[in-house]
């Protein structure tokens, strides 16, 4: 069970590493200062989370472990985030609507966890919480300032949503090591959440004008591992200073 | 040898000349993060509690602490992140507020202010250089993950709200 909890935190872990590192190219490209800004801000607590459960993660696995070596020097097939976080930025509405179905999970994700029977998980999880409702909150206004906005910011957060709608569902399925560890009070149901979820997106996206996809057929597959051929540029990129100069130090 | 006359008070003084490295009108222990000081057998104990978690200053501020407490040759230190509870801005002291505010950042409110339950576009926020309310939410993001950004309608001035955590 420990090699499950093990995964399980890698997954929540890599969830919020790799959006931290796509919201990060961002930086001095976004729209206006202010929200070039917000996004790198939101990196930052993604980061700084992932780093919390990295340290975790490395506590429980002991040997050489450290947060480095499992942000920076896993190979591809062992990071376990879901598939939404490592999409492409695409433009400013793609990159609003990837963040909002992401920390609308984060956000309901983390509430749950934060009565989890795993202390740490808990008291990481109340940490996160407050960092994460000001995503949402950001986030959300952003999908129904543009959904609701003019016809062409209309049209773009539409087929921002349908495309990513389909990386959705693989957020809610349980793999084996949650399945694991769920009997004994780690992790929470991911139903319940996938309800919860389902309720905030649809009553944003019906503020935003933007009508909610009713596609059932759901890609999934980078909770286990097998991501799309986005994912080994984003490593390429993340770790290329580690594999540069091994063991380099700031 | 002189370290097992240190006593703890002596220690938050020391501790209340480190500034914060993002606001440094603040010291650390006025913004709340110095959890816990305590002499063992084994030396010197301190827990620190992160602001954000991923507060650019997080790895600056043991450094920091160290060198104060080298400068005072207090050097057998260990320094713990704790994280919970989770930090709050409700743990500034009066005297940090009073002084963020002097330095032309707007406090947060505490929790226990009605006003903190309000949606931050619809709080009265005060501009920290003319005292007017009439003030417009910029961005929900400042230069710090701990502020956000404000204008103020009657002088003009932009400034930082520190948001209530």
């Amino acid at each position: 069970m420990k090699d499950d909890l093990i995964k399980y935190i890698l997954h929540l872990a890599d969830n919020n590493l790799i959006l931290g590192q796509r919201n990060a190219e961002w930086c001095g490209h976004g729209p206006v200062l202010e929200q070039d800004i917000a996004l790198t801000n939101i990196s930052l607590d993604l980061i700084g989370q992932a780093r919390l459960l990295y340290q975790y993660a490395a506590e429980l696995k002991g040997g050489e472990s450290t947060e480095d070596t499992l942000a920076y020097l896993r190979t591809e097939r062992e990071y376990l985030n879901v598939l939404l976080v490592e999409q492409p930025n695409g433009n400013w509405g793609d990159t609003i609507m990837r963040q909002f179905l992401y920390d609308a999970f984060n956000y309901f994700n983390y509430k749950a966890l934060e009565t989890s029977s795993d202390t740490q998980l808990a008291a990481i999880a109340a940490k996160s919480i407050k960092e994460v409702s000001y995503h949402l909150r950001f986030s959300s206004e952003w999908v129904v300032r543009l959904g609701d906005g003019t016809e062409e910011s209309r049209d773009k957060m539409i087929s921002a949503v349908n495309d990513l709608w389909k990386y959705t569902g693989e957020m809610f399925q349980a793999t084996s090591y949650e399945n694991s560890i769920k009997g004994a009070g780690i992790s929470p149901d991911l139903g319940d959440i996938h309800s919860k979820w389902e309720e905030k997106v649809k009553e944003v996206l019906v503020e935003a004008t933007i009508p909610v996809p009713s596609s059932p057929w759901m890609q999934n597959g980078g909770k286990k591992g097998i991501h799309s051929e986005h994912m080994g540029f984003i490593l390429t990129e993340l770790q290329y200073v580690q594999r540069t100069y091994p063991n380099l130090q700031w | 040898m002189s370290e097992a006359l240190i006593d703890t008070d002596r220690i938050m003084e020391i501790l209340e000349s480190v500034p914060d490295p993002e606001i440094p009108v603040i010291s650390i222990v006025d913004l709340g993060i110095v959890r816990r000081v305590e002499e063992t057998e084994e030396g010197l104990e301190i827990d620190l509690s992160p602001t954000y978690s991923g507060c650019p200053a997080l790895d600056v501020i043991p450094i920091l602490v160290r060198e104060a407490l080298a400068e005072h040759e207090i050097s057998n230190v260990k320094i713990r992140n704790v994280i919970s509870p989770p930090w709050s801005t409700d743990w500034i002291s009066e005297e940090g507020l009073a002084k963020l505010n002097a330095f032309g950042i707007t406090p947060p409110h505490r929790s226990t202010d009605a006003q903190s339950q309000l949606p931050l576009e619809e709080r009265d926020i005060t501009c920290p250089q003319c005292g007017s309310n009439n003030t417009n939410l910029v961005s929900r993001f400042g230069s710090t993950p701990c502020k956000a950004a404000f204008q103020c309608k009657d002088c003009l001035e932009p400034f930082d709200y520190f948001k209530c955590h």
